[in-house]
């Protein structure tokens, strides 16, 4: 299982410069990497402290590949952070571990699991781990005085996410006002914020998971082999296909099965599931997306069919 | 490839709107099964006959509970042909920033109109803050046809309408097609019911608008945002000396060879290269983010303004500009501000106030101050010079944001010159929209 990269590139690897168009029109690809450059260089020049959230997901990897581009040839100018459940897939982790060790960034772990073996969290009765990342995530970000952080968030992902602004003012909670945000006009972003207070920025508000799919497939940025097809032991639960795990056990009534699966969201272990799919590349995955009826959060994260506005109530407590 | 266009949606309250951006994202097969499935639970609990596609775009549990539209959603679809960004926005008079908020980054308005009520003055008001915004195309839906047994008198008697108002704002491109948006009529298909009409449908029309602004057409401007120098950092040893501009070309063309001047500082020179993560380029273009190496050693620094030599702004300290005031608290002469314009923030203070703008006459009307949603002429003078342009020849230069250097609100948008003056001015330069 591949967990190196070519990621987050060389110079010159890009291929998202089409030669199909007249000159002097942009892609629709080039403005959506123009328009995150253009957002990663204000944050970095206006911000004392900024973090990039970097778990090894597929958003979280074309955020830094973006982050990459905007600095190049100077370093990447923040550190990453990621906040670990303790629920996380192995390979994810490698590669997490393998692409900072290459590209010589600093990454910081903010760890559920020390935040349940001293009591501060407690494990819910549902044993999703998703929503306990709150707390570990503000603490990280207060001790370590992130003024900008960073996430991989996109608009198209969700109906409260579609009314996030790219940047988005945070108070000393960490807490979200969806009623009282900053309008948000031309391209002049408003990263003002008092002491204790941080701004969460979304580089890729823009992007539909169809163009994260496609400009991995133009720029050839590698990923975690769990997102194409393999083989895998699975079960059935809340009609998603579930992997056999440490974390993830079936029930009596719930029988094993070989299938051959793909994840379209890496997430906790405990509440992310898998689809059935034969996509083994990136053109299969481009296809398939394209051609998907289900959007991924309701294929296969469980944590967003809590209720209906799930994902609203995490965002105001300060979830990404 | 696909190109991207940005559009804004407008209207009056029950003029259908959410409904027709539904239907938008419906039959562009743009809604996927379970967001579905999640708005025809809802509408059944809520004992709906029908699937209301409305509460597709209003995302927020208090637009649900409250069944109104608060702050601007953004949509996603996509064609074969190109993919779209639409701002959704909430259509109720006190709104008006969120208008302003969508029409900034729109390449076409859709708006809105009842045929059964034809214009209103809140289309007048859309009208107007496309025109202050100057957004390049605006499409005028004349919703609800079927309501007037798709009467071909009616459609023409609303677009006579529509075309007059927009003259008198100096609008030039507006365009006006009959729609039924429950039904589906003229949205994504061409209807056989209004045989009258042989244009194109909504979608056609916005599959075949030109995106943006040709740069060739405008002089060059890069507003530098940071200045990367890899130092010790670099692992190529060549790139200790490295000095490089990073930012984003905000208008016209820029290649390597080309005479420069940094501003405010006067300085010139010339671009020795125009570096990219991908490679060096000979040429680039607005709206480009790109690196320039210049051949001098200039003490350039975020917030400067590189532009084009040949076809320079100026630099003033004294700004007379058009506001549209977003803040609860009224603007009166003498408040202090911070100026955000282009990668620049500099002190003010706002001199005065001459005047609100009516909506409904397209006049300046004495005011001693805005209040908000209010759109004002202002004069401002600032702590130091800035380059700016007037915001009807150049869009991304001729911006700016009005924030309170207290709380950091965000208080007004801001555009450099007189409200509306292309329509008072017919000698203004108008910005050139390629077909």
């Amino acid at each position: 299982m591949s967990t190196t990269t070519t990621a987050t590139a060389a110079p010159a690897a890009g291929r998202t410069g089409e030669q199909s168009l007249p000159p002097r029109r942009l892609t629709q690809l080039q403005t959506l990497e123009s328009e995150s450059v253009h957002i990663f260089r204000e944050v970095a020049a206006e911000f004392e402290r900024p973090v990039l959230l970097f778990s090894g997901g597929k958003d979280s990897v074309v955020m830094l590949h973006l982050a990459l581009k905007a600095f190049w040839p100077a370093p990447v100018p923040f550190p990453v952070l990621h906040v670990d459940t303790g629920h996380n897939f192995p390979e994810v982790l490698a590669y997490r571990d393998a692409t900072v060790d290459r590209l010589g960034l600093r990454l910081e772990v903010a760890r559920v699991q020390d935040y349940l073996d001293d009591g501060r969290l407690r494990e819910r009765t549902d044993g999703t781990r998703n929503p306990l990342q709150t707390l570990p995530l503000l603490d990280a970000i207060r001790d370590h005085r992130f003024d900008a952080v960073f996430g991989g968030g996109r608009r198209d992902e969700e109906k409260a996410r579609a009314k996030e602004r790219i940047y988005s003012l945070r108070d000393e909670f960490g807490q979200w006002d969806p009623r009282n945000q900053r309008p948000e006009l031309w391209n002049l972003y408003n990263g003002r914020h008092a002491p204790g207070e941080h701004v969460r920025v979304f580089p890729l508000s823009n992007w539909t998971e169809l163009d994260i799919w496609r400009y991995i497939a133009a720029e050839r940025i590698e990923l975690p082999a769990l997102y194409y097809a393999h083989d895998r032991e699975v079960f059935r639960r809340d009609g998603m296909w579930i992997a056999v795990g440490p974390h993830t056990q079936p029930r009596e009534d719930e029988p094993v099965t070989v299938r051959r699966v793909r994840y379209r969201t890496l997430g906790d272990m405990s509440c992310t599931g898998a689809v059935e799919s034969d996509a083994t590349d990136v053109q299969d995955v481009v296809d398939e997306v394209a051609a998907t009826r289900l959007t991924e959060r309701g294929a296969t994260r469980a944590d967003d069919r809590l209720s209906e506005a799930a994902m609203e109530d995490r965002k105001k407590e300060g979830y990404f | 490839m696909a190109t991207l266009l940005r559009l804004a949606t407008a209207g009056s309250v029950d003029d259908g709107k959410s409904t027709l951006v539904g239907r938008l994202l419906y039959d562009s097969k743009s809604v996927l099964t379970d967001q579905l499935d999640a708005v025809a639970r809802v509408s059944r609990d809520r004992g709906l006959e029908a699937t209301d596609l409305a509460l597709l775009t209003d995302g927020l549990r208090a637009e649900r509970e409250q069944g109104i539209t608060i702050d601007v959603a953004y949509r996603y679809f996509a064609t074969a042909r190109r993919s779209f960004i639409l701002a959704d926005c909430p259509g109720h008079v006190q709104y008006t920033r969120n208008t302003v908020t969508g029409a900034s980054t729109a390449d076409v308005v859709v708006l809105l109109v009842d045929a059964r009520k034809g214009l209103l003055e809140q289309t007048r008001r859309h009208l107007a803050v496309a025109s202050l915004l100057r957004v390049p195309h605006v499409v005028v839906a004349v919703n609800k046809i079927d309501l007037v047994g798709f009467d071909e008198a009616v459609f023409a008697d609303v677009s006579a309408q529509v075309q007059a108002a927009a003259a008198d704002l100096g609008l030039d491109d507006v365009r006006t097609l009959p729609v039924s948006a429950l039904d589906g009529d003229n949205v994504v298909d061409r209807s056989t019911r209004t045989p009258w009409y042989t244009g194109p449908s909504l979608l056609e029309v916005l599959e075949e608008l030109p995106a943006g602004v040709d740069p060739v057409t405008e002089a060059f401007r890069f507003p530098v945002q940071v200045v990367l120098r890899p130092q010790d950092a670099a692992r190529d040893p060549l790139l200790r000396d490295y000095r490089g501009y990073a930012g984003q070309i905000a208008a016209g063309v820029v290649a390597v060879g080309d005479p420069v001047v940094a501003l405010p500082s006067g300085r010139t020179s010339t671009v020795q290269g125009i570096d990219t993560a991908d490679g060096p380029l000979e040429v680039a273009f607005a709206p480009q983010s790109v690196t320039l190496r210049l051949a001098d050693d200039l003490d350039i620094a975020r917030g400067d303004l590189l532009a084009a030599a040949v076809d320079a702004p100026t630099t003033t300290q004294d700004l007379q500009a058009t506001v549209c005031w977003l803040s609860d608290r009224p603007l009166r002469p003498g408040a202090r501000v911070l100026v955000k314009h282009t990668t620049r923030t500099v002190q003010a203070v706002v001199r005065e106030v001459d005047g609100r703008l009516d909506l409904d006459t397209a006049q300046l009307e004495p005011a001693d101050a805005l209040e908000l949603n209010d759109i004002g002429q202002v004069r401002l003078r600032l702590a130091s010079p800035v380059a700016a342009e007037e915001y009807v020849v150049a869009r991304r230069t001729g911006a700016f944001l009005l924030v309170d250097a207290h709380d950091g609100m965000t208080l007004a948008a801001g555009m450099v010159g007189a409200p509306l003056s292309a329509a008072r001015c017919p000698g203004a330069r108008p910005v050139q929209y390629a077909i």
